[in-house]
């Protein structure tokens, strides 16, 4: 059970404002991606991840993360202390990398038009369910397909390939 | 129930005789890319995470320094570094250095690295590119690419095709530049989110490969998977004496299903521009002629081939850029900057006062070589124009064609270039 603050964004945010391309030298670095997270969207120049509280939840409208492949992108946000996104809709190499890093990502039209920045959310990623305790009410997540909730489940694409490597390594021994 | 050419390729990759819309799969791959952004954490997670401490086949990966290279700083020689040991203590056939390869996607197609029929990804959004060229090629992440790289496999969901059916011949000036922001701008940057893009019609027979490069290229910009266009006498003569590998076209079935049909009259295409700040927020020339520019930028996987810097050598011959105005022309590959130095257009660039740069995709993505500073209105030639893309998010993008480009950077304010050249462009 995931329990966090609400921080709302509009659509189309890319992903040159959720980490702009100069941060990119620090790819390999979570937590300094982390301080700069959302920092490209119009209004949050001098900083958003320090408002944050670990656990919050970012919601956002439709087509959440366009533009690049960045998988900088989902990670800014997961090092910035956010533990799950909501979105109308997420565009296709955000939510790939975001289930292979097997970061939660929600995808609720219902949730996302309802929400407003500082509502108390409380989300259950098994159900599928997000309660608002702010306004008293609760909103249901389209379903992913199993083998993405697998992949979830199993902590992202980096422990499906250790499976895969062991069987090859097993078949060919 | 018949396939479109999409689908053939996911279900060949895959094993299987047919698949449908919203199936997943494990499928083979054909053909792997990443760069100097993308190698260094794929590569640590292939070989520190997954533990996998070979490629599983070098000579189908091709490692490209082209982001951030030549280093901007010393963050980026950091990064560059990594991407070269990984090539090499890989073993990786295809690596690209500075100043022998160029941007990604111009490298690949022009090397006959990315093959008709072929299931392709790179780590990099813009490798739906390849798909002019009749494969099924995507973007992907870092560790998608790490999974690649260690099992030669990779999960896909397979999208629901749009068709885009292009009638008659694009008028003069209109180029498939403006064809495909004309259809961004239509259906919107969501408008073809994870699904593919098939363009087809009389129009296209009349693109050339460079220009239909241009058009797969943005399908991302539309929010597609991929952009494909089927195998003809345009693809069959680019890739003669080119091709690395034999292959086999595919061609979407009589009765495949389309999710969505869309119908353009290309003779009715405008010269059409993307205005600040979304690629899909377009308008035709005569909406956004007079705006003031502070920079121009020729450049980017989407319009600096060959092709478009002869004519915008064509527009700048004898001619001189506007006085307030910085013209940067950055040309896509090695092979590209080569051939404009034979044909003297390097020259004529000079000689208009342009600055000339290395091969790179440099001030596109704001890397370095033309980052726009706050409240600077810049004109560019490459895909896409979201905030802070170029540099400062207060800066105005507009995108272009590289005809409007040039005859803009000479006028120093958006001007259709006839104003510049006259009835038509008269090459050297």
């Amino acid at each position: 059970m995931i329990r966090g603050r609400a921080w709302t964004f509009g659509n189309n945010v890319d992903t040159d404002q959720i980490i702009p391309a100069k941060y990119a030298i620090y790819s390999l670095d979570e937590k300094k991606l982390g301080e700069h997270a959302m920092e490209g969207v119009p209004g949050n120049e001098d900083g958003w991840s320090k408002k944050i509280s670990a656990g919050d939840i970012l919601v956002a409208g439709s087509n959440f993360g366009c533009g690049s492949s960045r998988e900088i992108a989902p990670v800014a946000i997961r090092g910035a202390g956010v533990s799950v996104v909501v979105a109308d809709s997420f565009a296709r190499i955000f939510f790939r990398n975001s289930i292979n890093l097997g970061f939660p990502i929600l995808q609720s039209p219902q949730a996302a038009e309802a929400i407003k920045e500082g509502d108390e959310l409380e989300i259950d990623l098994d159900e599928g369910v997000i309660r608002n305790f702010t306004q008293g009410d609760e909103y249901r997540c389209d379903a992913f397909p199993p083998f993405m909730n697998e992949l979830i489940k199993m902590g992202g694409l980096v422990p499906w390939v250790r499976e895969r490597l062991k069987e090859r390594a097993q078949a060919s021994a | 129930m018949g396939m479109t050419m999409s689908e053939k390729i996911l279900a060949r990759a895959a094993g299987r005789d047919s698949v449908r819309p919203g199936d997943l799969l494990l499928a083979k791959i054909d053909f792997a890319m990443g760069h100097d952004l993308t190698i260094p954490p794929a590569g640590k997670i292939m070989r520190e995470q997954m533990g996998a401490q070979k490629v599983w086949d070098v000579d189908r990966v091709a490692v490209v320094q082209d982001h951030f290279q030549p280093a901007k700083d010393i963050a980026s020689a950091g990064l560059g570094r990594m991407t070269r040991e990984f090539a090499r203590e890989m073993g990786i056939k295809w690596y690209f250095e500075v100043g022998q390869g160029g941007i990604c996607h111009t490298v690949l197609p022009e090397r006959g690295l990315v093959l008709p029929g072929e299931l392709v990804v790179g780590a990099d959004s813009h490798s739906c590119t390849y798909g002019a060229l009749n494969n099924f090629a995507t973007g992907i992440g870092s560790t998608d690419l790490a999974c690649v790289m260690a099992l030669g496999e990779l999960w896909f969901r397979v999208p629901e095709s749009l068709r885009f059916v292009y009638h008659h011949k694009l008028p003069q000036w209109v180029e498939a530049k403006d064809l495909i922001l004309h259809v961004i701008g239509t259906i919107g940057v969501d408008g073809a989110r994870s699904k593919a893009m098939e363009h087809t019609g009389d129009a296209i027979a009349h693109i050339d490969m460079e220009g239909r490069l241009t058009m797969t290229n943005m399908a991302i910009e539309a929010g597609a998977k991929n952009g494909i266009i089927g195998f003809d006498e345009v693809t069959r003569e680019f890739l003669e004496g080119r091709a690395q590998r034999a292959y086999t076209p595919v061609d979407s079935d009589p009765d495949a299903e389309y999710e969505k049909t869309f119908e353009f009259d290309a003779e009715a295409i405008p010269i059409t521009l993307a205005r600040p700040m979304s690629p899909d927020h377009t308008a035709p020339i005569d909406e956004v002629a007079g705006t003031r520019l502070d920079q121009v930028f020729i450049g980017s996987c989407t319009n600096s081939k060959i092709g478009d810097l002869r004519r915008a050598a064509a527009v700048l011959k004898g001619r001189h850029i506007a006085p307030h105005v910085r013209l940067i022309v950055t040309p896509s590959s090695a092979q590209v900057a080569r051939e404009a130095e034979r044909e003297g257009l390097i020259g004529i660039f000079m000689d208009a006062g342009a600055g000339w740069t290395v091969a790179t995709c440099g001030a596109c993505l704001g890397g370095h070589m033309g980052v726009v500073g706050a409240g600077e209105v810049c004109l560019s030639t490459s895909n896409r124009n979201f905030p802070g893309r170029m540099g400062d998010p207060t800066a105005q993008v507009y995108l272009s064609n590289p005809v409007v480009a040039a005859a803009s950077a000479v006028a120093g304010e958006i001007v259709h270039p006839k104003e510049v050249v006259g009835r038509e462009l008269v090459y050297a």
